[in-house]
């Protein structure tokens, strides 16, 4: 079509038309881009009327926090190893907190995509159940669980381990189901036809074509559920967070052990960062050898 | 590998396969027994024995029942006889003097109506429960002698509490206090309390066809109002915790992205030759994300206060890093070819990258953007409740209250509804931008492709 219509066309006309489609288009993006500089601007000025100090008065006293924090552990530098030892424990806390969340999440995650996918679930007519149930999941922050329990099962690791595993299977079951429906039913057919029951088949069928990438993707979700784990902290739940806002209450006079707490979680974050982006790395490579060989 | 198989004998192979098949049945068996071994660990680090001492199942029951109802409070004052009617107890649900709900009939003896065969006088010197297939209950309070308590004959059931200065009858109907200064029954009903008008306004209790009668006949804007300000469940302020809550993660969102873009070119090794500020770019971008929201949080409230922008920025800041990263290894992936095009036609720097190099990242770039707009809108709300600010805000404050447990049950539908539908419309907005026109949908199923993982 497009040819018959361009025959009968001249050059001069084609590029007219040309000229005036791209003009179009820059017209486009320029009220676009001017709408959204606008949006960006507006939001920024609500933000800022609705904040309890402003923009204006504020960021010059960015600085000033961190320096009065490092300016004390500075002058307290000798007590700083003592310091490092004395949190350590809370850092396991948090470290654990973030290791049983995420493997149980793990589990229930790979179970929620089992029952969600096509071919592979025990009751296929539940399929739409369970997906609903992971997306909700998925929805719900881990600061709302971790609050309700709290207050019924009181402070503790506990309740922010419950929280960021019903959060963790939510998000792991949605992208573990999308690698599911990547796997071949071969294996599970074959199994089937030797008898296999259905554990049996997802256990030997399925999770060995997976298991590289759910084990990538869980420790992705570790390095997050290690944030999380500290924010909730923050909020009653035990480890670093629950130390730093001690610390951090305390007023005058403790900052020496705040600096001790950022130093252990910044440290932490970034090596497990690093090591499980190392890992991730071996893993994906490694299954893509092991797929072209 | 299968011409150096031919050359084993069979005996080689077969003890080749043993060790393979014996390697296989210590993972298969050895990671599960790993992992159950660690979570025997956790359960003794994390005290989840003492947990039972620890937890508290009565608090989990109030919880639980008060999310999905409600209580109204008849109370008299024993001394001057005044008998006050609000529902929860609150100022916010008082009815005005003089009234009640119409299961009270107010006079000299208040009859007081639970339903069920259920009823309690409260008369001018004794308070009287009937309670059917058990009897009467009557309690004089006298300032003098506390409460002088006659139960019918027999074992006082547990579900009456009673002692020298009180009374408790806790029945499925209700419930009856009677203290030497004040009686008080509470009754209990099914659904939120005043969800949409308090009881001092005219729209209080009128249905749904005579209120749109109402409506049409030039009443909404007075229909609306009183919802708006309904003070106890404040519609108007939780519609702006919500608007906050998503004004963080859009600010934060696009502002990362903004500042994350420039950056990213200096991170790359091929848009950037100098090695020691790609290396000093890159170690930024490390920094910031691993200080972490948290520890943003903390440092930027002290300079702005509490509020939205505060959390805003905390997002912004934190994002970059986690932006500066993901652009920079898009970028170093961009085909040399387009932009190599684009330089033979005369074009100077800037329309290099315009044309160039912006075209080939934007996929990229706003598929990340846009999952990140939804996940932020989570992490929003808990910054919210650390800053104060949004809906995480109004929800630690109904925490707090260990009361409004209906206010609790509302913030988290309305959190859970928000991320669903952030999620949505992401996910629309995605296949919109970046799959809508020739593009086929299969393409995000595609296995080489890089996969980015999101949190």
């Amino acid at each position: 079509m497009t040819d018959l219509t361009a025959g009968s066309l001249s050059v001069d006309q084609i590029r007219d038309e040309y000229t005036g489609m791209t003009r179009r288009k820059r017209v486009y993006g320029g009220i676009l881009m001017i709408l959204f500089v606008a949006l960006m601007a507006a939001g920024f000025r609500t933000a800022d009327d609705r904040n309890a100090g402003s923009f204006i008065d504020g960021w010059h006293r960015i600085l000033d926090y961190p320096s009065e924090v490092l300016s004390e552990a500075w002058e307290k530098i000798a007590e700083m190893p003592a310091n490092l030892v004395t949190f350590f424990p809370a850092l396991i806390e948090t470290l654990n907190i973030a290791a049983a969340a995420t493997l149980v999440g793990t589990i229930a995650g790979t179970f929620l995509a089992l029952m969600s996918t096509r071919g592979m679930a025990l009751w296929p007519s539940l399929i739409p159940l369970f997906r609903r149930i992971s997306d909700i999941f998925r929805a719900i922050p881990e600061i709302v669980i971790a609050l309700v329990l709290i207050f019924i099962l009181g402070g503790g690791p506990v309740p922010a381990m419950i929280a960021i595993a019903i959060h963790t299977a939510g998000a792991l079951g949605k992208l573990f189901s999308e690698v599911n429906e990547n796997a071949s039913l071969k294996p599970v057919e074959g199994l089937y036809s030797v008898g296999a029951n259905w554990s049996q088949r997802m256990y030997l069928g399925v999770i060995p074509q997976v298991g590289p990438n759910y084990v990538s993707y869980a420790l992705l979700r570790f390095e997050i559920n290690i944030r999380a784990s500290a924010i909730l902290g923050f909020v009653g739940a035990g480890g670093l967070g629950y130390e730093l806002r001690n610390a951090m209450s305390w007023g005058q006079g403790r900052y020496d052990e705040a600096a001790a707490i950022f130093i252990l979680l910044f440290v932490t974050i970034v090596v497990v960062d690093q090591l499980s982006g190392i890992l991730r790395d071996r893993l994906t490579h490694g299954s893509e050898k092991g797929a072209s060989a | 590998m299968s011409t150096f198989a031919t050359e084993l004998s069979i005996g080689e192979l077969k003890a080749e396969a043993d060790r393979l098949f014996s390697r296989k049945r210590l993972t298969n068996f050895g990671l599960p027994a790993l992992v159950l071994v660690y979570l025997i660990y956790v359960y003794f680090a994390f005290d989840v024995p003492g947990l039972a001492g620890r937890a508290n199942l009565e608090n989990g029951k109030t919880l639980v029942s008060d999310s999905y109802s409600y209580k109204t409070h008849i109370e008299r004052d024993n001394r001057t006889g005044e008998i006050a009617a609000a529902i929860e107890g609150e100022r916010k649900g008082a009815y005005p003097d003089g009234e009640a709900p119409d299961w009270v009939a107010l006079g000299e003896t208040t009859v007081i109506d639970l339903e069920d065969g259920h009823v309690v006088r409260f008369g001018p010197e004794t308070v009287e429960y009937d309670i059917p297939g058990y009897g009467t209950i009557r309690a004089t309070p006298t300032r003098a002698a506390g409460v002088q308590a006659e139960m019918p004959d027999g074992v006082v059931p547990e579900w009456i509490n009673v002692s020298k200065n009180r009374l408790t009858v806790t029945t499925d109907a209700g419930r009856l206090t009677v203290t030497r200064n004040r009686s008080e029954v509470f009754r209990y009903f099914t659904g939120w309390e005043l969800f949409w008008f308090t009881l001092d306004s005219p729209y209080y209790g009128q249905s749904f066809p005579e209120l749109a009668w109402r409506a049409a006949s030039g009443e909404a804007g007075a229909i609306f109002n009183d919802f708006w300000t309904n003070k106890m469940w404040r519609h108007q302020d939780v519609a702006w915790a919500i608007f906050e809550t998503i004004l963080m993660a859009f600010l934060g969102t696009l502002g990362a992205a903004m500042v994350a873009l420039p950056l990213a070119f200096l991170a790359t090794r091929n848009f950037n030759p100098m090695k020691s500020i790609r290396f000093a770019t890159r170690r930024v971008f490390d920094f910031v994300r691993g200080v972490d929201a948290l520890i943003w949080t903390v440092v930027l409230a002290r300079a702005f206060g509490p509020g939205p922008l505060t959390g805003a920025f905390a997002i912004l800041v934190t994002d970059t890093g986690t932006f500066g990263k993901i652009f920079s290894e898009a970028l170093e992936n961009v085909d040399q070819k387009q932009i190599e095009g684009v330089q033979s036609t005369g074009a100077n720097a800037t329309q290099r990258y315009r044309f160039g190099v912006i075209p080939q990242v934007t996929p990229v770039l706003l598929s990340q953007l846009l999952y990140f707009l939804e996940s932020n809108t989570r992490s929003a709300t808990v910054i919210g409740a650390i800053t104060g600010g949004g809906i995480g805000l109004l929800l630690t404050q109904a925490i707090i209250t260990q009361k409004d447990w209906e206010e609790v049950a509302y913030y988290i539908i309305l959190i859970i509804l928000m991320v669903m539908l952030m999620d949505w419309f992401s996910g629309w907005l995605r296949k919109r931008l970046i799959q809508g026109g020739t593009r086929k949908k299969r393409r995000s199923r595609d296995p080489n492709r890089k996969r980015f993982l999101l949190p």
